[in-house]
């Protein structure tokens, strides 16, 4: 039996409305390993493995356990397959404890609830894989980092065997990521196989015994650690050589252009999201906000725009004081934002590409139009320049922006924050979700801008991101800043430990 | 002073009963909404329950058969909303109103016949021993089985929400269904079972109209007490206890209000009859302010169909 892989995936197909997801994926699963799944986003990594949870199901396709065909129509069955998965959007009820979380769903206990025994057996459990948890804390008052345990540890307790992990990293401090590794080493020692799913190459380098790399919903192969670089594995992932770690263009910084002092903004919960956090920005510079998601970015960036109401601090464009000032005339004044969430804030999905160019009439050097006398004409010729100089791939300037693909969005919104010759741009995520192309693209237009002499916020997630653009970072933590560093990945510890809240002066290097 | 102490005893005993047909309909409708989904149908579910308790309990003078009648009437209802907002995924509050509309009509359409004949009732019962207490005999132990079954509902259901396996796969329905989803947990069976279980409840608050608070059937006789039950939902913040303290607010001013026009005063008696009307807006102003919308906790997905293959 034991000549059997654990799973097998054999010749999987789905397909979504205008998408081939998954395009005869063949997959093969050994125990005791950790299998990554590597690919660009749309690859198809997550399909395939909502199929194996029995999220979706495919169109044609088998899945053998054990050598054995297995039908998984629901969550139900691949649990009882001894299946387990932790999805990149955490499925955990935030208003549960811990340990109520884990005995969600489970059959084997009484009608009336008792958690005293569930508690101990959480703690022990994660005392052994060193994923450290409080079993009686609510979920909601809990960091992402304590989430992602809780998630793991629910499957363990069930006693999954084959853990399909999405993204694992991407919400994680590289301490945290550290600990996670340590805790898969330990899991697949014990006979568990892992499934790995990133876009992040060392990451993939780092932990995995073998990698399978996706691309545009095919397999195209399964590959020993031993005997990949990260250049095979670009190549495969993107289907050509991609240029990557350009240097940075030499800007001789300007003058201030923004100055935030000790702001303080709430968040949607009435919570104190941004916490007396000064920074200052100068012309031809790009400052990266580092830090775990929901450490107060998202509040930051609304702040100085103006979609969120500020509690006290000053926010100065060249010296004036932004407060009382609408959004319109902050627009006026040369701000300009590219907001994380694209299809919502960023534009007006059933809007053609030309209108949504020209939600914001400040393209300079065209004539205005009115409410009642449009410009249409001189519209559609300056849309039609602007599809052509960013690179936009639509077919046509009157195309509803919800037919573009993510890449294609963004380059809609950038067209539209970047060709009013901003003084300042905050840029939140500006790459999230994008593929490589897209991306390469993005952080040509942020550097171009730099280059003019515009000062940029920038806020993201990743770090190669941050290092990759900016001149300087800071790192966030509830709201505040923690301290500075250069640009260089040498300094990823440091950060890491400023992004979990310890100060920066308060760090010891030994 | 006599006169004082026994106007509020039976203003208070009055309390209960007016409050009884209201706290049915809020402690089904927190079943229904605990599970995710928003039910706006509960005037149309009071009035089948009314007019179905009402027929059987005429042509057969058996009670219990007339409150079982008036259940699976309202549980009937129920599932066409569960059909309609789990399966086809409509826009919650539409098919809510559509269901007051539906529960309005067939119920003023069956009740033709019934306009102006009286039917057999739900008598007091007074509870040995406990009846004899002074002041709180009267108020709380006077009064007929649908009572009694009401307030022994409110602690049973909330320890089944807050303390069981049961109320658990509930609260996890409504709270993130996708947790639920990913834990072997039929979502949509839970949806279509608590607004199935929350429509049969409702019910009985509309039979208590026809069997206990009155004997007769009128057309449109629940007046309006299925949207002070919605409001009181919200005002309840889906919790049982809650949802009895509101209930017998209300209760107590429509008490007052009638007890008031009894005795006679100066009060214009359609003032008085609109004080419930009133106190819903009132309840519905604050529970609505921005603040308060925060703490209160309601089921995070509340109002937003599931769907496995939507979610991105």
């Amino acid at each position: 039996m034991d000549d059997y892989p654990i799973l097998e995936m054999k010749n999987i197909q789905k397909a979504f409305p205008g998408v081939l997801a998954n395009d005869n994926i063949s997959l093969e699963i050994r125990r005791g390993e950790v299998h990554a799944l590597l690919g660009e986003n749309g690859a198809g990594k997550t399909t395939l493995m909502n199929i194996l949870f029995g999220i979706y199901h495919p169109d044609h396709g088998e899945i053998l356990i054990n050598g054995k065909k297995t039908f998984i129509h629901s969550p139900q069955d691949a649990i009882n397959e001894k299946i387990g998965m932790v999805q990149q959007h955490f499925a955990l009820v935030p208003s549960f404890t811990v340990a109520e979380n884990v005995i969600l769903g489970l059959k084997n206990f009484g009608f009336i609830i008792k958690t005293k025994q569930v508690e101990q057996q959480i703690k022990e459990l994660g005392e052994r894989y060193s994923l450290p948890v409080r079993p009686k804390a609510r979920v909601w008052t809990l960091s992402v980092g304590e989430r992602q345990r809780i998630e793991i540890l629910k499957l363990l307790y069930t006693g999954a065997n084959i853990l399909i992990l999405d993204e694992p990293t991407a919400v994680l401090t590289p301490q945290e990521t550290r600990q996670l590794f340590s805790a898969i080493r330990k899991l697949v020692k014990e006979g568990s196989s892992v499934i790995f799913i990133s876009h992040k190459l060392d990451e993939v380098l780092e932990i995995s015994d073998r990698i399978s790399v996706l691309r545009n919903g095919k397999n195209t192969g399964t590959l020993n650690r031993e005997e990949v670089d990260r250049r095979t594995l670009v190549q495969r992932m993107v289907g050509r050589d991609v240029l990557m770690d350009q240097e940075k263009p030499k800007v001789e910084p300007g003058p201030v252009k923004i100055e935030v002092k000790d702001l303080t903004v709430k968040n949607d919960k009435g919570l104190t999201a941004v916490n007396n956090l000064s920074l200052e920005i100068h012309g031809g510079e790009i400052l990266g906000i580092a830090g775990v998601a929901g450490n107060g970015q998202k509040e930051l960036a609304e702040a100085i725009y103006g979609l969120r109401p500020i509690e006290t601090g000053k926010i100065q464009m060249a010296g004036e004081d932004l407060h009382h000032r609408s959004i319109k005339k902050r627009i006026q004044s040369g701000l300009s934002f590219i907001p994380q969430d694209r299809k919502s804030i960023a534009t007006c999905p059933n809007l053609s590409v030309m209108f949504n160019i020209f939600m914001k009439n400040t393209i300079p050097g065209l004539k205005k139009s009115s409410a009642w006398n449009i410009q249409i004409k001189q519209m559609h010729e300056k849309t039609r320049e602007l599809i052509r100089n960013f690179s936009i791939s639509t077919p046509s300037s009157k195309t509803r922006v919800r037919y573009l693909s993510g890449g294609n969005l963004q380059k809609v919104v950038l067209a539209r924050e970047l060709s009013s010759n901003p003084s300042v741009i905050i840029a939140e995520h500006p790459t999230r979700g994008l593929d490589i192309g897209a991306m390469e693209f993005v952080y040509q237009a942020l550097l171009e801008e730099k280059k003019k002499g515009s000062a940029i916020l920038l806020l993201a997630g990743e770090l190669y991101e941050i290092f990759r653009l900016s001149d300087r970072v800071a790192v966030i933590y509830e709201g505040e800043v923690m301290g500075y560093t250069p640009p260089d990945p040498s300094y990823t510890e440091k950060i890491g430990f400023m992004m979990a809240g310890t100060r920066e002066d308060s760090i010891h290097e030994n | 002073m006599n006169d004082a102490l026994s106007f509020i005893v039976a203003t208070l005993h009055a309390t209960v009963r007016a409050g009884t047909p209201l706290l049915f309909a809020v402690l089904g409708t927190i079943f229904t909404e605990r599970s995710g989904i928003m039910n706006l149908g509960l005037e149309g579910i009071m009035l089948i329950g009314a007019i179905g308790g009402f027929v059987v309990s005429y042509n057969t003078s058996n009670l219990l058969l007339a409150i079982l009648v008036a259940m699976i009437a309202g549980a009937i209802l129920g599932l066409v909303h569960a059909f309609f907002t789990v399966t086809l995924k409509i826009n919650q509050i539409v098919s809510g109103l559509a269901i007051t509309m539906l529960g309005s009509g067939i119920s003023g359409l069956w009740g033709k016949d019934y306009i102006g004949v009286v039917a057999e009732r739900f008598e007091t019962i007074s509870i040995p021993l406990l009846s004899d207490i002074p002041v709180i005999g009267r108020i709380l132990f006077q009064h007929d089985l649908l009572v009694y079954i009401s307030l022994l509902a409110v602690p049973l259901m909330w320890f089944f929400i807050y303390k069981t396996r049961g109320g658990m796969t509930l609260r996890a329905v409504g709270e993130a269904p996708e947790a639920a989803d990913a834990r072997g947990i039929n979502v949509f069976f839970i949806r279509y079972l608590y607004t199935i279980i929350g429509g049969s409840i409702t019910a009985i608050g509309g039979a208590y109209l026809s069997l206990a608070y009155n004997s007769m059937w009128i057309e449109n006789m629940t007046a309006g007490r299925g949207w002070i039950a919605i409001a009181l939902v919200l005002f309840a913040t889906w919790d049982p206890y809650k949802a009895l303290l509101g209930a017998y607010l209300f209760g107590g001013i429509t008490a007052l209000g009638l007890r008031m026009q009894a005795v006679g005063t100066h009060i214009p008696p359609d003032f008085l009859k609109m004080l419930p009307y009133l106190l819903t807006i009132v309840v519905l102003f604050f529970t609505s302010t921005d603040t308060l919308k925060r703490k209160v906790g309601a089921p995070a997905t509340l109002g937003v169909p599931y769907s496995r293959e939507d979610r991105t």
